[in-house]
């Protein structure tokens, strides 16, 4: 009798197990679902455009951007492309010093408290709304623009890539304070006891041994420029421009999508161009974080 | 007869990791030019005792020291410059430490921070150094090659040579042969034995024989106390002062 009982005991044990198992097989698989459902509607709708018509010379090399004109339309994305771009890398430059600058001090010089205070910190801002950061760009960074360089407005490349950069650091932070983080104490005590400074130590020792990770977050943090919409949608000015200096205004490529998309007739050239536009951003940030992914494989590797 | 001034005076140096302790009131001295060993079963605290003279124990954030650590006579806890107190002792890791450089970089990297510049002087100091280590021979032809890609042994050795590129007065030694062959460690002892005549030496050992083979004098740490410090012959020989030391040495512990 009892040794029935515990035969239909292991087999119940067994029947869980298995439901667990398929539970979370069914999690993983629905991630890469998703994942291939997105891009499988976004090249569906892009593709009657793309392979029937479109003259990807002019797409990619022509700046004029004249979807809704009567007689005369043109789908030339240079200028978009080339605000995306302005605005990503000035972004970059604010961010990267300040993002690694920030994961360095976290990482080595700060300890027990104001650590743990500027790490709460740095994700309270990457919990921030990148809708309250237009605003902020909006009321608080635009007339400073106006004030500090005299110009008639302060929507603009700096503007945005401003906000960007900051809204980047995050990132930065936390993965690049994971990167110091996994370099062993064990390198840290033998450079200081030969007599190097902290300084010394970090730059010659630290640095080069966390390279793919401060890579990996340094692009993860492009990656998250490249893509954001609203913040660049309020603060960059809406002029389909390239530009010639940071405070030209521009209009990136995510912010044309937004903006554009909802006036458009579905199935329309227009409403396609804006799913070509989609796919060249999904492209991008596809290769950004593929590179970083191998970074970070790097990482792990050594 | 002239007393000599110690090279290195522990005093009543007591360490403590948060509760625990890992040093208990130690005095202990290194002579000039002598090399002093250093044996203790597994925690007794002989790292730790390495780790409170250049100091590096400050990086584990829980370590109180108490107590005086002097180096030719003055307190290092109040050296004036931390690197420059360093520099003047060299330090070999129980576990070899290749630094992600080439092999070059490693042994360079002490006199590169302390600010030499000259390559025909880099390349005198690496060569002097690895051959100190009895590493040259084996590294001669790829000292550009990354020092983390060298077996176990070889950056045992490579650690040992780096101890020795920023000239220390003071070498301090972690059980440096856990990784080495017998006939390499030879090599080394012989070099040791070579350079008590300059600099002072202290070994921190597992090896009792090894300690026997090197020593003038050795020390005893049992659970962070120190048992006796001696004569290394007396020490070994039939009547140690205390009988711990002798059913250490004669592997008669438990
Ligand atoms: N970083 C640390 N944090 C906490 N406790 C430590 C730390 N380092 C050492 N200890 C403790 O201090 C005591 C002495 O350690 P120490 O490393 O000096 O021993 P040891 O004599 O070198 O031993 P072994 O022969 O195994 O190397 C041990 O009980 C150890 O657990
Ligand atoms: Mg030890």
């Amino acid at each position: 009798m009892a040794k029935g009982w515990s035969k239909t005991r292991a087999q119940v044990e067994r029947a869980k197990e298995r439901v667990i198992e398929l539970a979370i097989a069914a999690c993983g698989i629905s991630a890469v679902v998703f994942v291939f459902a997105i891009i499988y509607f976004v090249f569906r709708e892009a593709a009657p455009l793309l392979f029937g018509g479109l003259d990807i010379g002019q797409f990619l090399g022509s700046p004029e951007w004249y979807p809704d004109s009567v007689s005369n339309k043109r789908y030339g994305a240079l200028a978009l492309i080339a605000g995306t771009l302005s605005v990503t890398v000035l972004a970059m430059a604010i961010a990267v010093p300040f993002g690694l600058g920030a994961a360095i001090y976290v990482s080595e010089f700060s300890h027990g408290r104001t650590k743990e205070a500027l790490k709460v910190v740095i994700e309270l801002l990457a919990g921030v709304p990148s809708v309250v950061w237009g605003f902020i760009g909006l009321v608080v960074i635009n007339p400073i623009i106006i004030d500090v360089f005299n110009t008639a407005v302060g929507l603009n490349v700096l503007n945005g890539a401003f906000l960007l950069g900051l809204m980047s650091v995050p990132i930065m932070v936390s993965i690049g304070e994971d990167a110091l983080k996994a370099v062993p104490d064990t390198y840290r005590e033998a450079a200081e006891a030969m007599g190097a400074t902290k300084w010394q130590v970090t730059w010659r020792v630290l640095l080069p041994a966390a390279r793919n990770g401060l890579l990996a977050a340094v692009l993860l943090g492009v990656g998250r420029a490249v893509g954001e919409t609203m913040a660049v949608l309020m603060a960059t000015g809406h002029a389909v421009h390239i530009p010639t200096s940071p405070l030209d205004s521009v209009r990136t490529m995510t912010a044309t999508i937004a903006a554009e998309l909802g006036e458009t007739a579905k199935g329309s050239d227009h409403y396609r161009i804006l799913f070509v536009l989609g796919a060249l951003l999904f492209a991008i940030t596809f290769v950004v974080n593929l590179v970083a992914d191998v970074a970070i494989r790097g990482v792990r590797k050594r | 007869m002239v007393s000599e001034r110690p090279k290195v005076q522990f005093e009543t140096l007591t360490v403590h990791f948060g509760e625990h302790i890992a040093l208990k009131d130690v005095t202990l001295d290194l002579r000039p030019n002598e090399i002093l060993g250093i044996i203790g079963p597994a925690g007794s605290g002989k790292t730790t005792l390495l780790r409170a003279l250049n100091r590096t124990l400050e990086l584990t954030r829980d370590a109180r020291i108490e107590g005086k650590v002097q180096l030719d006579g003055e307190d290092v806890y109040r050296a004036p410059s931390l690197p420059a107190l360093r520099r003047r002792i060299g330090m070999v890791a129980p576990l070899p430490v290749g630094l992600p450089m080439s092999i070059y970089d490693n042994v360079a990297f002490a006199p590169r921070m302390a600010g030499v510049r000259s390559k025909t002087t880099l390349d005198g100091l690496v060569e002097t150094c690895l051959v100190q280590a009895a590493l040259w021979d084996e590294v001669k032809d790829r000292l550009a090659d990354l020092g983390t890609k060298l077996s176990g042994g070889q950056q045992q050795r490579l650690t040992i040579a780096r101890a020795l590129s920023h000239e220390p007065e003071v070498l301090c030694l972690d059980e440096f042969s856990i990784a080495i062959d017998p006939v390499t460690t030879m090599r080394i002892e012989e070099v040791l034995k070579e350079l008590s005549r300059r600099i002072s030496i202290l070994l921190v050992t597992n090896l009792v024989q090894q300690a026997r083979r090197l020593a003038h004098r050795t020390a005893f740490l049992l659970m962070g106390e120190l048992v006796e410090v001696g004569p290394t012959e007396g020490l070994f020989g039939r009547n140690p002062s205390d009988s711990r030391t002798f059913d250490y040495v004669h592997g008669m512990f438990g």
